[in-house]
């Protein structure tokens, strides 16, 4: 077993593309449910139109590549609206239920047979991403300090994905401090106070559903250009969960909480996946099939989730006052 | 009004973009369901003389026997599903087919312009219960190697299949085995959400990890039933009537389904649940516990089991019944009558019996149950014993129906949501009613437009109620919002 390759893959998948991606989708699921308390448990659905948007557009429609990112922000606003219309004036709980279901079921839609013309069914849509490596500035070769490196392309996407974290990071904080910022949270705090005061809690609600589902959109657009090949079957609900595990570990709420917990749960995934798999290779631990181990991954996130909530519900830097908001 | 106009108007433009494409002719090539059977212990050695059949819903498409080198092909007109049966009185006497992981019949799906190749493993007379154990995984993994053309990806999730509905019927007999079909989906998800709804009245809580109480139910019959223990026990009793089917391991193996169901909804509640209000955690972190449950129950039952589709080995082939115009299989009927037995007792229980009653009055108003004198905590206790039980029972009754996988319940978590939203979430009569509508739906729907959207529509359906009667059908009228 070799601690220091452990150590190294943990670092680049820290810091690498995925974990950026899971910090742009966490900073979306951060303005739904830190700032605005709904509880959206379907994040995957957003990534999974802007994923299709820039894959659909670029394939089946032969439209330039920013066309395909214009058309994922789009997507993932039309589906804010469409999910919030006629769940954002009923209980909190109404909202967890539809979104969940609503992405499942885009899913399965978007892996039918009679979708296969245009998202290319269960096979899904591959080779679009050209025309964004193809303006890749930096020289071709590796980058790095140590063992721990990158190619050119992946540095490309990494400088791009974390320059929209960037961007993303600065719109919130600057919304959240602005007079709209703070009627969003005390929309959290007490949506009838709000009312009194003459604002209208369903626009609100309704602008920050938008305004995080696109940051989810960006993100599924991301993935798709990471991956250059994606298929409906990747956006599986667990990917919400897995972004609500993060969010509570970094902590809700918090600017830097969306950012701190992919990285930090990434490096702890990636580590438990080797440890587990250079344990399974050497025979040391009886009955672990390689298979199970990404099976076991997800039982782990589930027990982190259930953990944090029990003993540690603002996360690693949040405020816990600020996490006591009840459903009414 | 205005906004009640557009929110309507733009639910229908929802619907329209459900509404499916037209989609593209299959591409012409050959497709065919092909396949070598080999004698046990080689690995050129054919066997000649085993009978294929192949059929689509119901409809022969061709059948084959294998030739000297143990090969056979059945060409198919296109893509799609379709269904293999070997016959297992054409296997010379000598040896016998490894029933394990799957059996002589097989649903297959067949790619556009490529072969499938159907594996069937032959092993010595006797050696079939000694191999299938599973302390022997490896011959399940050279299966699945060889079986190279089959991509499992491809399997339709989310579908489920009604038995007796041939794609030649006419409208009339295609409506009525949809609608028993629809009406069985429906008693499962019905007996299945009951509890869901329950737990939602007495605890204000939503399950997350509903769904996996019903995988967990139909995995643990999976287990118990192909246990020896309990098949040398039914072999014992095989020959009288009424003993003997009691003593079948599948029966068997559902009773101890729904104990354990119980059993796991009673722990959860009572080292989980309990705890968790004692420390006043809000609701909405409760939400989050819930999935983290479903999370680990899922996955360790995926690590555990594994991901292919099964079946109960028990009650797999049975003749049609006919009544008048309706055929059912014996199977579905038992499942049907027990359903709706089940329902009727749970339904009486909540009616007639004290404790029926107490369960109604905490759903109904928790502080005003505990401040006349009932015990909250321990009907809230009973509540998740019955709700994991009954989640159970409709887990096994599903797998029964379709198949046993690691996602079934979570697949059905989203057609139990609809059904507890239309009945009224917290009531245990509207989670019946919702979710025998939903099944109704979701099965009809199909008559109409591709069964792959079934889901889909279920969902509308629970989308219209939301924006109408946000209370469901049976609900009290409250402020939800």
């Amino acid at each position: 077993m070799d601690l220091l390759q452990i150590l190294t893959v943990s670092i680049e998948t820290a810091i690498g593309p995925i974990a950026a991606i899971y910090v742009l989708a966490a900073i979306g699921l951060n303005i739904h449910f830190g700032y605005t308390g709904l509880l959206n448990f379907g994040q995957v659905g957003f990534m999974l139109v802007g994923a299709y948007g820039v894959a659909v557009s670029v394939t089946t429609f032969d439209l330039p590549l920013w066309l395909g990112l214009l058309a994922s922000i789009v997507c993932a606003a039309i589906l804010a609206l469409l999910l919030g219309i006629p769940t954002l004036r009923l209980r909190a709980d109404y909202l967890a239920i539809a979104t969940i279901a609503v992405a499942e079921v885009l899913r399965l839609l978007y892996r039918a047979q009679f979708a296969r013309p245009i998202t290319g069914g269960v096979y899904g849509r591959n080779s679009f991403a050209d025309g964004f490596y193809g303006i890749n500035p930096i020289p071709p070769g590796s980058y790095g300090i140590g063992d721990v490196d990158f190619s050119a392309d992946e540095l490309w996407l990494m400088v791009v994905v974390w320059g929209l974290v960037a961007a993303a990071l600065g719109i919130t904080a600057a919304l959240m401090h602005s007079p709209w910022g703070r009627v969003i949270k005390g929309i959290r705090e007490d949506e009838d106070a709000v009312r009194s005061l003459g604002k209208d809690a369903f626009v609100y609600k309704m602008q920050s559903l938008v305004l995080g589902g696109v940051f989810g959109g960006l993100a599924g657009a991301m993935i798709a250009l990471n991956q250059q090949n994606i298929t409906p079957d990747q956006f599986m609900p667990q990917v919400t969960f897995y972004l609500w595990a993060m969010l509570l570990l970094g902590g809700a709420a918090r600017t830097w909480g969306p950012v701190l917990g992919p990285v930090v749960m990434w490096f702890l995934l990636t580590a438990f996946d080797e440890l587990l798999r250079s344990l399974a290779s050497m025979d040391i631990v009886p009955f672990l099939e390689t298979s199970q181990i990404g099976a076991l991954r997800h039982a782990f996130v589930g027990l982190a989730l259930i953990l944090l909530i029990v003993y540690r519900p603002q996360g690693l830097i949040g405020d816990r006052k600020e996490m006591l908001v009840n459903v009414k | 009004m205005r906004t009640r106009l557009v929110t309507v108007l733009l639910s229908v433009i929802a619907a329209i973009m459900v509404i499916p494409g037209i989609a593209a002719a299959d591409a012409a090539g050959g497709e065919s369901l092909k396949g070598q059977i080999r004698a046990p212990g080689s690995s050129d050695e054919g066997v000649e003389g085993i009978d294929i059949a192949v059929s689509q819903d119901g409809d022969e498409i061709g059948t084959a026997t294998t030739d000297t080198d143990g090969e056979w092909e059945v060409e198919v007109p296109e893509a799609g599903d379709y269904h293999v049966v070997l016959d297992q009185e054409s296997i010379p006497d000598e040896y016998e087919l490894l029933e394990k992981p799957a059996g002589a019949e097989r649903d297959v799906t067949v790619q556009e312009g490529r072969p499938f190749f159907v594996v069937y493993r032959l092993v010595p007379q006797g050696e079939a219960q000694a191999e299938a154990s599973p302390s022997e995984s490896e011959s399940a993994d050279d299966e699945e190697d060889a079986a190279g053309g089959a991509e499992p990806a491809a399997e339709e999730e989310g579908v489920v299949e009604a038995p007796g509905v041939s794609e030649g019927a006419s409208f009339g007999e295609k409506f009525i085995g949809l609608a028993v079909a629809g009406i069985i989906f429906g008693l499962i998800i019905a007996i299945s959400s009951v509890g869901l709804s329950l737990i939602f009245g007495t605890t204000k809580m939503i399950n997350f990890a509903h769904g996996d109480m019903v995988t967990f139910g139909a995995m643990m019959a999976m287990m118990f039933s192909s246990m020896t223990l309990f098949s040398t026990v039914h072999e014992a009793l095989a020959g009288i009537p009424v003993l003997g089917f009691i003593a079948n391991p599948l029966v068997l193996g559902l009773i101890l389904a729904v104990v354990c169901g119980g059993v796991l909804g009673v722990v959860l509640e009572r080292f989980l649940w309990r705890p968790l209000r004692g420390r006043n955690v809000a609701l909405i972190q409760m939400f989050i516990v819930t999935i983290g449950v479903s999370l680990v129950l899922r996955h360790l039952m995926l690590a555990v089991f594994g991901e292919r589709r099964n079946k109960y080995a028990q009650f797999r082939i049975q003749e049609m019944l006919h009544f008048g115009p309706v055929s059912i299989t014996p199977r579905d009927l038992v499942i049907l009558l027990v359903s709706i037995g089940v329902l009727i007792l749970v339904a009486s229980m909540l009616q007639f019996t004290r404790i029926g009653k107490a369960m109604r009055a905490v759903a109904d108003n928790r502080d005003l149950a505990e401040s006349s004198g009932i015990d909250v905590n321990r009907v809230t206790l009973y509540v998740w014993g019955l709700g994991g039980s009954l989640s159970a029972l409709g887990g096994v009754f599903l797998g029964l129906n379709q198949t046993v996988y690691w996602q079934m319940g979570f697949h059905l978590l989203l057609l139990m949501f609809a059904g507890v939203i239309l009945g009224g979430l917290g009531t245990a009569y509207g989670a019946m009613v919702g979710g025998l509508a939903i099944g109704l739906i979701a099965q009809l729907s199909t008559l109409w437009f591709s069964p792959q959207l079934m889901n889909a529509w279920a969902l509308a359906i629970m989308i219209i109620v939301l924006l109408v009667r946000p209370q469901g059908i049976l609900g009290r009228r409250e402020r939800v919002g």
